[in-house]
């Protein structure tokens, strides 16, 4: 039996081994390759710019998350540091050398186990004032003074409703800078989740039950949202746009989407406007005096966003041909049946649809 | 020492270092798991107590004397339970068996009870697995825990069975003992579910 | 001698099929567990193919679906539980000086279950319908309303016979680990990867019972019209998360506390010093058990559960991290004075502890609420788990295929191969997972098919991509050990690695009774005691006599017995039933109730000589 030093089954491998587990030109080539790693990270630095990233935040709700998790990254790096140096200190120290006697067989140090238990949690447990401060502060009930916005996540596109403005759209949620919003969501099939990254974090879309999120956006511009909640086929379909106005401007994006649907001269949106009267889109599609079905998006002021179908396509006119042809391709799983809208029909419904500004 | 020990072990595969019989020590970790079991279908059935849309309520449809009747029974065939466990270490084998066949036999009117209580409700009352949420956790919390009892039922009709032709005997206790425990618990769950559903407005 | 004349009549396959024996349906469960590993991996393969690219075609959005799905479902429940399973099966008898585990026949039972479950789930695939409802099936999607085909069924049913081998397994073990220590051998004294596989049980049997009620009420919804989960009714899809998570959360300590038993094990024997502070890490091994229960909504911060409830979860969240991330330092602390020996078990537990930390410090972040509404349901979190699952558990569980294969097999895997393995691994393991927190924070959700161009994603998706070959190939150096040594393999010896417990004083690979004389246990490190005296000074401890032929043919071997797999096939027949036919349902049922009768009077009134 091997009491120190490789036992029998052990011998004959030693000719396959290096001499040294821990060497130099290994030490240098580990060094090399995080060396190598950290320029690539500080490479992707540049891709904290994306549309939909999480750490350059525009509302209040977002600045409040992203202190809480930069005090919480700091500590964590802290501790990386601390623990993962720890482990290759000691695999670097402590390596079995040659003739090595037996180590001091020592079965703890009961006053050290406690003290750093004690420290971890009390480091836990600090981190764990912001957060339940920022729970509370970002959970309060929304003033009078709030625009409300209802919004209802479908499978697989998101209606936005204004109900203090009489306003009803899709995909694109157009918000004031500087005032608070309350979003009030509900699910009227499964479950999806409300997400504008740069505005802050999400919160799920729950059938048979209103969730709030509440934020100030600070800075105008256009964010991306998406669904963050699997719910069917094209989850990853469902998209949406979050459009920040200057001061002044909501207002005046409110009023023409007050206003009636614009009636357009051309002749083809005329043709169009007729196809679509008679076809089985009244059944889904609500556009003001002319149809008011409730399955669909409301097309009243279509041609005023700048993506449809969740989001998915820049509204074009060869984008919406393609899709009112044939939904599925576009959208897999899309609950818009194929009405067979071809050639000069579904040119027709688009000149009209892209006439409703 | 240990030659001792193991010799010991080989006349008896069951006993454990402790002391206990595996299969005792078995069957109340499966009725631990059995607990959470309940618990979650129990816990199912309050969180949607009151929130039914429709259809009638359990106070429209309860007939207490009778599952009080029921309760009755099942108590009274713990008690009987406890009589044949003791018969059979007594090495009574007919008494035992006698008594394993009274225990089995409440039981199994318990069942029917409950069989005639799901009848009258959905043929009565209207209230079916998908009348409303009451329906639906009424019936499945109630239905599992009638079909343990089935289970138990079968378990000690096929415990009587070997009883009277003379393959049970004294040696057995420990089988008799679990299947003892099992009833006992199957008793306990309903009086949780006879009170939080029954009895509590 | 005993049991081999059972053996000589029957065919090997029968005798495979037929097996009681502890060591052989650990056999089964590894290398089920492998074949399950594996396709999981190839689903894991094509997903980041797909993603490697944005607006990518290779797979339609619902293959993507079912390649997430049947991932997930594979890896949590068809290769690590019963990789970990594999271990408990073919260690703890023989870590406890035990012959074999309370009850053998239970034990083959659990295992046929356990396949017939896991053949169950991927039957979808052949019928075209693979589950598809994420691992987790949320309602109400799952319901027959927005899942109108049997894939669901498939993922439910087959998670329910699953459910009822872990189930199965947590028993015997729990009785086994109680009542079946050799003499001497008290809690204290249990080695380190018995006392987590004993809270592991204790997991199994009271966290399982929360999803099977979950799957009942969901099988209920959609077979027999209940309410459940059906909005429309007043039914709250939140009440599936509740149940799921109640039993989700101890599940993923269920997953990490045997390869955390594993490394608790490799490191002590590879540092030559015993485990720093072993008392602690098996209390907050414990603590982990018991609190396990009570976090389990720090996976629902973002559905609305208000601010108190938000709070009192992240709390606990916070405190659990304590006893998870003590270990760490107690492990660091066993390496610390050691004299470390760097061959293949040790790198992997090595590499275990360096990703599991990594993957326990973005848990930490999860752990606010807030910085959670960030991330959940994205990359960063898929990110986590990883580095904590794969990371953690897998690396911790080839720690133990590489220390223990050598006591299984009688062979030594080639340490070369091993190396490379590891560092194939580890390298391929971060490139993959490391850019999913960038990922994440740059706002990528989860179980996506597809994204845009211009969202800036598509440079760490490639990466990511890359990284996952990489692992790919890893796991072909794997396999090529394995056929290349496993006829020609340098024999092991019973004692190849210098060890410190039981196992590793008796022949490799075992005899089928173990031990020939039950061994007395004076130390946590018997078999170091035995050797080397408690290194105060002290002598070492007597080992054991020799074993005479009149000991081990007074031996009691449990004979072969075939009801385990005939009543898990009754089973099978009895839960497909619901996707064929009432009849088949009735006709299943009654078969089952039969195979049960026969299995529990098998033996019942014994021939005699054999007791009781």
């Amino acid at each position: 039996m091997g009491l120190r030093g490789p036992s029998r089954g052990e011998e004959s491998q030693t000719a396959t081994m290096p001499r040294r587990f821990v060497s130099p030109s290994r030490v240098r080539a580990v060094l090399l390759v995080l060396g190598v790693l950290v320029l690539a990270t500080s490479c992707g630095w540049s891709l904290w710019d994306s549309p939909m990233t999480t750490v350059r935040p525009r509302s209040d709700f977002g600045r409040w998350i992203d202190d809480i998790f930069m005090l919480i990254s700091w500590t964590t790096l802290v501790i990386f540091v601390a623990v993962e140096g720890g482990l290759l200190y000691c695999c670097w120290r402590f390596r079995d050398r040659p003739g090595a006697p037996t180590p001091r067989q020592i079965h703890g140090h009961t006053p050290l186990e406690i003290s750093w238990t004690v420290a971890f949690a009390v480091v836990l447990l600090i981190l764990g004032i912001p957060t339940i401060r920022i729970i509370f502060k970002t959970q309060e009930a929304p003033a009078a003074t709030d625009l409300r916005v209802d919004v209802a996540g479908h499978q697989w596109w998101w209606e936005f409703k204004y109900p203090g403005l009489n306003v009803t759209t899709a995909n694109e949620v157009h918000l004031p800078v500087g005032q608070t919003v309350a979003f009030h969501l509900q699910a009227p099939d499964v479950i999806h989740s409300f997400w504008i990254p740069a505005l802050g974090g999400k919160r799920d879309v729950v059938p048979h039950r209103v969730n709030r999120l509440i934020m100030t956006p600070e800075a105008p511009g256009e964010y991306y949202g998406q669904c963050a909640e699997y719910c069917g086929t094209s989850h990853a379909n469902m998209r949406f746009r979050a459009i920040v106005h200057p001061k002044g401007e909501f207002e005046q994006w409110v009023k023409a989407q007050q206003a009636p649907p614009v009636e357009s001269t051309d002749a083809l949106a005329q043709q169009g406007k007729e196809i679509f009267g008679k076809s089985a889109c009244v059944g889904c599609h609500t556009i003001a005096g002319v149809s008011a079905g409730v399955i669909g998006p409301n097309l009243t002021h279509f041609a005023s966003r700048r993506t449809f179908a969740g989001s998915l396509m820049q509204t074009t006119p060869e984008n919406l041909i393609k899709w009112i042809e044939n939904p599925d391709h576009m959208k897999p799983g899309a609950l818009m049946p194929n009405l067979g809208m071809t050639g000069d029909k579904s040119k027709a419904l688009a000149a009209y649809l892209l006439s409703l500004k | 020492m240990a030659d001792h020990t193991a010799t010991h072990a080989v006349h008896d595969p069951n006993l454990g270092t402790t002391g206990l019989d595996h299969r005792k020590m078995g069957m109340w970790i499966f009725l631990g798991s059995d607990c959470m079991f309940f618990g979650s279908l129990i816990g199912t059935y309050l969180s949607y107590k009151g929130k039914s849309l429709s259809g009638p309520g359990p106070h429209d449809v309860f007939n207490i004397p009778l599952t009080s009747y029921s309760a009755a029974l099942l108590l009274a065939s713990s008690l009987f339970m406890v009589l044949a466990l003791t018969r059979l270490n007594e090495n009574r084998i007919r008494a035992a068996a006698f008594w394993l066949f009274a225990t089995a036999a409440f039981g199994l009117h318990f069942v029917l009870n409950q069989v005639y209580e799901f009848a009258t409700f959905a043929l009565d009352e209207g209230l079916t697995l998908s009348t409303s949420l009451f329906g639906s956790s009424f019936f499945v919390l109630t239905g599992f825990h009638g079909a343990h009892v089935t289970g138990g039922v079968l378990w000690l009709s096929i415990l009587m069975v070997l009883a009277l032709r003379g393959k049970l005997d004294r040696r057995d206790y420990t089988k008799v003992e679990i299947a003892g425990l099992y009833w006992h618990f199957v008793d306990i769950v309903w009086i949780a579910i006879f009170t939080i559903v029954y009895l509590i407005p | 001698m005993p049991g081999t004349q059972a053996a000589k009549t029957q065919g090997v396959l029968w005798s495979w099929l037929t097996t009681v024996d502890h060591k052989r349906i650990g056999i089964l469960y590894g290398s089920s567990a492998f074949i399950f590993f594996l396709i999981g991996g190839i689903e894991a393969i094509i997903m980041r193919l797909q993603l490697a690219r944005p607006d990518n075609t290779l797979v339609s959005a619902q293959t993507f679906n079912e390649l997430f799905t049947m991932h997930g479902t594979t890896m949590i429940f068809l290769a690590v539980m019963p990789f970990s399973a594999s271990f408990f099966n073919y260690m703890l008898p023989l870590l406890i000086g035990a012959r074999d585990v309370a009850f053998p026949r239970l034990n083959a039972l659990s295992y046929w279950i356990f396949l017939s479950g896991a053949l169950f789930i991927n039957a979808g695939w052949l019928f075209g319908v693979a589950p598809d409802g994420g691992w987790f099936g949320y309602a109400n999607l799952s319901s027959t309303q927005f899942s109108p085909t049997h894939s669901i069924d498939f993922w439910m049913l087959g998670l329910q016979i699953l459910g009822i081998s872990s189930m199965l397994a947590g028993f015997n073990f729990i009785v086994t680990i109680i009542n079946m220590r050799a003499p001497g051998m008290t809690l204290m004294r249990m080695p380190l990867f018995v006392w987590m596989s004993f809270v592991t049980q204790f997991l199994l049997v009271l966290a399982f019972p929360a999803i099977t009620v979950a799957l009942i009420l969901l099988m209920f919804d959609r077979f027999f019209g209940t309410l459940f989960y059906a909005p429309s009714a007043g039914g709250d899809p939140l009440l599936w998360q509740h149940l799921f998570w109640i039993f989700g959360h101890p599940e993923v300590y269920i997953l990490i506390l045997p390869a955390m038993g594993i490394v608790s094990e490799v490191l002590p024997t590879f540092a030559r010093k015993p485990l720093f502070g072993a008392p602690f890490v098996i209390f907050s091994g414990i603590m982990i058990g018991f609190f396990g229960f009570g976090v389990w909504s720090h996976h629902m911060f973002s559905v609305g559960m208000g601010p108190v409830a938000d709070s009192a979860f992240s709390i606990a969240t916070m405190l659990i991290a304590v006893p998870t991330g003590v270990k760490i330092l107690n492990w660091i602390g066993t390496l610390w004075g050691g004299s470390i020996r760097f061959r293949s078990p040790l790198l992997f537990s090595l590499g275990f502890i360096a990703m599991f930390t990594m993957g326990g410090l973005s848990g930490i972040m999860h752990a606010s609420p807030p910085v959670d509404l960030q991330q959940t349901d994205t990359y960063f979190v898929v990110a986590h788990f990883h580095y904590v699952l794969f990371g953690g558990s897998i690396f911790g569980l080839f720690s133990g295929i590489y220390y223990w294969w050598p006591k299984i097999n009688g062979r030594l895997l080639d340490e070369r191969l091993g190396k490379w393995h590891f560092w194939l691994m580890l390298i391929g393991f971060n490139m993959t997972f490391f850019p999913q927190h960038f990922l994440g924070l740059i706002g990528m959700p989860r179980r996506i098919y597809t994204y845009a161009p211009d969202l800036g994603w598509h440079f760490w998706n490639m990466v990511s991509t890359i990284g996952s070959l990489i692992i790919a190939l890893s796991f072909v150096v794997f396999i090529v050990n394995v056929v290349k040594t496993m006829r020609s393999g340098t024999p092991a010896g019973p004692d190849p690695w210098d060890g410190r417990t039981l196992e590793w004083s008796i022949p490799s690979p075992p005899p089928v009774y173990n031990f020939a004389i039950e061994p007395t246990v004076h130390d946590r490190d018997e078999f170091w005691l035995q050797k080397n005296g408690d290194g105060h000074g002290g002598k070492p401890a007597s080992r054991p006599r020799a074993a005479t032929p009149q000991d081990i043919a007074a031996i009691h071997i449990p004979p072969p017995s075939h009801w385990p797999l005939v009543l898990a096939l009754a089973v099978a027949v009895m839960v497909s039933g619901l996707l064929v036919s009432t009849y088949q349902i009735i006709v299943g049922g009654l078969l089952t109730l039969f195979c049960m009768y026969r299995f529990a009077m098998e033996h019942h009134r014994p021939a005699a000589g054999h007791g009781h």
